[in-house]
C-alpha cells in the first residue's frame, strides 16, 4: 500500500490532482456541502479551453529551454473573429467557420516558425513580435464584429451529458489522442529529443527544423481552434476572449508537471492543473473575497503549489 | 562564445577587419536608437530639441529602469513575468502610503526588495522554474496593488514630483537620467569582481560553485538588485504620471524583456549588456508612439508597428552575428 502511494506521489501531474481535490473540497466544506456538483460542470466546462491551448503550449514549452508561444491569446482572438465571420450566423457553415479558424491559427503558427527559423529570432521575442502584428489585424478586422455564433454551434458547446460537457468528453478523447501522439509516434519521441538535447537530436538524424515547425504550428492551430470554441461558448467574437490564456496556457503546463527546461512532457498533468487553476478560483469566489485578495492568494497558491511540486523531484 | 560576450560586454574591440561584425553587434543598439531618431528628426525636425526630447523620453525613465531590472534577472538565466505588475504595485505604494506615511512608506517598498531576494533564495534552493514562481508573483503584486488603490488616484510625493521636473542644462533630465543608470549598472555588473561572479552564476553555475562562491547569494543578489530597479521604475513612473493606477505597470513586463534583447542581452549564459539594455528601453520607448505618431500610423496598426521594428532590428543583428560566426 504505501509503495502505490509513494509511486503515485513521485507522478510529477499527482500534485495538480490533488491541488484540485483539496480547493473542490475547501470550496464544498464552505457552502455545506451543496453545489459541489454543479461546481465540477462548471469547472470542466472553463477548463477545456485552458486545456486545448495548454496542449499546444506544452510541445512547445517540450521543445527546450526558452521556446514558448506568447502569440496565443492574439491567436485566440484572431480565429474568433474569422470564425463567428466565416460561420456568419448560419447552422450550415459551421464546419467551414471551425475549418477557417484551424487555417488561421496554423497560418500563424507558420508565421512564428518563419520568424524563428529565418531570422534566428529567440521564439520569446519573435512569438511576442508576431502577437502584436496579430493583435493589430484582429482589432482592425474585428472592430464592431457583432456576429453571434450560429445557434447549432453555441447549444453545442453548451450540451451536457449527465452533467459532464460534452466539450469536455470530446478534448478527453483529444488528451489521449495528443498523448499517444507524444509518448507514440516518431514526431512526439522527436520533440522529446530535442527537448532533452537539440545537438545530439540532429545527430540522431532527426530532422530538427521540421519537427520544430510542425510543433509551432500544432501549437497555432490549437490556439485557432480554441478561439472558435470560447466564441460558441460565450455567444460572440472579442478581441479579448483570449487574453487570459497566456498566462493560463503557461501555468497548467508547468504546474501540470512539464518541465520548463525541456524534454519532459505531462498529459495528464494539463487536466490536474486545468481543474486545479479553475476550482481555485470558484474557491475563492465562493468565499466571497474580494478582487484584489482573490489574486493575491491565486498567486500565492500557484506559487505554494509549485514549491511542494518541485521538491518532489529534486534530482535535476 | 569568447568574442560574443566580449562585444556584449560592451568594451569595444582592438579595431581590425576581423573585429568589424564584432563591433558592428556591440553598436547594433546604439545603431537602431539612431535609425529611430533619424527618422523623428526626418519627420518632425522640431521634436530634436530640448522639450521635444524631454516630452518624448518622459516614460523612457521607468522603461528603462524596469529594464535593468529584468536584466539582472536574465543575467541568472531566469526570467522575471511579474515585473510589470510589480512596478504597478510600487507605483501604489508611492502614491498613496509613500506621500501621506513616508516612513511606512519606505518600509515596505524595503520589504519588497527583501521579497525579491527571498524568491531569489526561494528559486535557487527548490529548483523551481523562474518563470512559474514569477508568473504566481505576478497575481500577487496586482492584487496587493488593486487593494492599494482599488480605484486610480493617489498622488506622487512632492519631492519625487520636483526630482522628475529637474531641468539639468543643455542636456534634457530623461536622458541624463539614463545615462546615469547605464553607467551605475555597467559599472557594477561589468566592472566589479563581484559583477563577474554573478554573470558567471548565470553563464556557468557548476565552474562558479566549485571556485567556493555561494550560488544562493549570487541568485539573491541578483533578484535583489531586480527588485531595486523595480521599485526606482515604479518610483520614476510616478514621479511623472503624478497618479497612480493598479495596472499602470502592466506593458512592463513585456517592453523590459524586449529592452534586454533588443540590447544586446541572450536569454541563457548570462550575458547581458546594462548600456545596451538602457539603449534599447530608449529605442522602444521612442519607437512605441512618438515616431509612430510621427508617421501618422493609424493607433490600430500602431501595435504590429512595434512588433515590426522588434523584428527588423533582431534580424539585422541576426545578419550580423552570423558573419560573426562564419569569419
Amino acid at each position: 500500500m504505501r509503495d502505490v502511494l509513494g509511486r503515485a506521489l513521485a507522478r510529477p501531474w499527482i500534485w495538480s490532482f490533488i491541488g484540485a481535490l483539496s480547493v473542490w473540497l475547501a470550496a464544498i466544506f464552505f457552502t455545506g456541502g451543496h453545489g459541489g456538483g454543479g461546481m465540477l460542470t462548471a469547472a470542466l466546462s472553463l477548463a477545456v479551453f485552458t486545456i486545448v491551448v495548454g496542449v499546444g503550449q506544452m510541445f512547445v514549452v517540450t521543445l527546450g529551454p526558452g521556446n514558448v508561444d506568447l502569440s496565443l491569446p492574439a491567436n485566440i482572438g484572431l480565429a474568433s473573429a474569422v470564425a463567428m465571420t466565416v460561420m456568419a450566423g448560419e447552422d450550415s457553415r459551421i464546419a467551414l467557420g471551425l475549418l477557417a479558424a484551424l487555417a488561421c491559427g496554423a497560418a500563424i503558427g507558420t508565421a512564428n516558425y518563419l520568424l524563428i527559423w529565418a531570422l534566428r529570432i529567440p521564439p520569446i521575442i519573435a512569438t511576442l513580435s508576431a502577437s502584436f502584428v496579430i493583435q493589430s489585424i484582429d482589432i482592425s478586422y474585428g472592430r464592431g464584429l457583432q456576429i453571434k455564433p450560429p445557434p447549432g454551434f453555441a447549444d453545442f458547446t453548451n450540451i451536457q451529458i449527465l452533467g459532464i460537457p460534452i466539450l469536455a468528453i470530446l478534448i478527453l478523447v483529444f488528451t489521449m489522442g495528443a498523448g499517444l501522439l507524444l509518448q507514440r509516434t516518431v514526431f512526439g519521441r522527436s520533440v522529446l529529443a530535442i527537448g532533452q538535447n537539440m545537438r545530439a537530436a540532429r545527430l540522431a538524424g532527426i530532422r530538427v527544423n521540421r519537427v520544430r515547425f510542425t510543433t509551432y504550428v500544432l501549437s497555432g492551430t490549437l490556439g485557432g481552434i480554441d478561439g472558435a470554441l470560447l466564441a460558441g461558448y460565450f455567444r460572440g467574437a472579442n478581441v479579448d476572449i483570449g487574453n487570459e490564456y497566456l498566462l493560463a496556457s503557461i501555468a497548467v503546463v508547468v504546474i501540470g508537471g512539464t518541465s520548463v527546461a525541456g524534454g519532459k512532457a505531462n498529459i495528464p498533468g494539463l487536466w490536474g492543473a486545468a481543474l486545479f487553476l479553475v476550482l481555485l478560483l470558484t474557491m475563492l469566489n465562493t468565499f466571497g473575497v474580494s478582487a484584489g485578495v482573490r489574486l493575491v492568494l491565486t498567486g500565492l497558491i500557484i506559487v505554494a503549489v509549485i514549491t511542494a511540486a518541485g521538491g518532489a523531484e529534486t534530482a535535476r | 562564445m569568447s568574442s560574443g560576450s566580449a562585444a556584449a560586454k560592451g568594451a569595444l574591440p582592438v579595431l581590425g577587419a576581423r573585429n568589424m561584425p564584432r563591433l558592428l553587434r556591440a553598436l547594433l543598439p546604439a545603431l537602431s536608437l539612431a535609425l529611430v531618431l533619424a527618422g523623428i528628426a526626418w519627420l518632425n525636425p522640431r521634436a530634436i530639441s530640448y522639450f521635444g526630447f524631454t516630452l518624448m523620453l518622459n516614460l523612457a525613465v521607468p522603461i528603462a529602469l524596469a529594464t535593468i531590472a529584468q536584466m539582472f534577472v536574465i543575467a541568472g538565466n531566469d526570467l522575471d513575468l511579474s515585473i510589470g505588475a510589480f512596478v504597478g504595485f510600487v507605483g501604489c505604494v508611492t502614491a498613496t502610503w509613500l506621500r501621506e506615511a513616508p516612513l511606512l512608506g519606505a518600509i515596505t517598498l524595503l520589504g519588497c526588495i527583501a521579497v525579491y531576494a527571498a524568491l531569489g533564495a526561494l528559486i535557487h534552493l527548490r529548483h523551481l522554474p523562474s518563470i512559474v514562481v514569477t508568473l504566481g508573483m505576478s497575481f500577487v503584486w496586482q492584487g496587493l496593488a488593486i487593494l492599494m488603490l482599488p480605484k486610480p488616484g493617489g498622488k506622487a510625493p512632492d519631492w519625487l514630483l520636483a526630482v522628475m521636473k529637474l531641468k539639468p542644462p543643455l542636456v534634457p533630465f530623461p536622458i541624463v537620467a539614463a545615462a546615469l543608470i547605464a553607467a551605475l549598472a555597467y559599472v557594477g555588473l561589468m566592472r566589479t569582481s563581484y559583477g563577474a561572479v554573478l554573470r558567471g552564476s548565470g553563464g556557468n553555475a557548476v565552474a562558479i560553485g566549485r571556485a567556493g562562491w555561494s550560488l544562493l547569494k549570487a541568485k539573491m543578489t541578483l533578484f535583489a538588485c531586480a527588485g531595486l530597479f523595480g521599485v526606482l521604475s515604479g518610483l520614476a513612473l510616478i514621479g511623472t504620471t503624478t497618479s497612480a493606477d493598479a495596472n499602470i505597470g502592466n506593458g512592463y513586463t513585456l517592453l523590459s524583456i524586449a529592452g534586454v534583447i533588443l540590447g544586446g542581452g541572450e536569454f541563457v549564459g548570462g550575458r547581458v549588456s546594462p548600456v545596451g539594455a538602457v539603449i534599447g528601453a530608449l529605442t522602444l520607448a521612442l519607437a512605441a508612439s512618438p515616431l509612430l505618431t510621427f508617421m501618422r500610423i493609424p493607433p490600430d496598426w500602431q501595435v504590429a508597428a512595434n512588433g515590426i521594428i522588434l523584428i527588423t532590428v533582431l534580424a539585422a543583428r541576426v545578419l550580423i552575428s552570423r558573419r560573426d560566426a562564419e569569419g
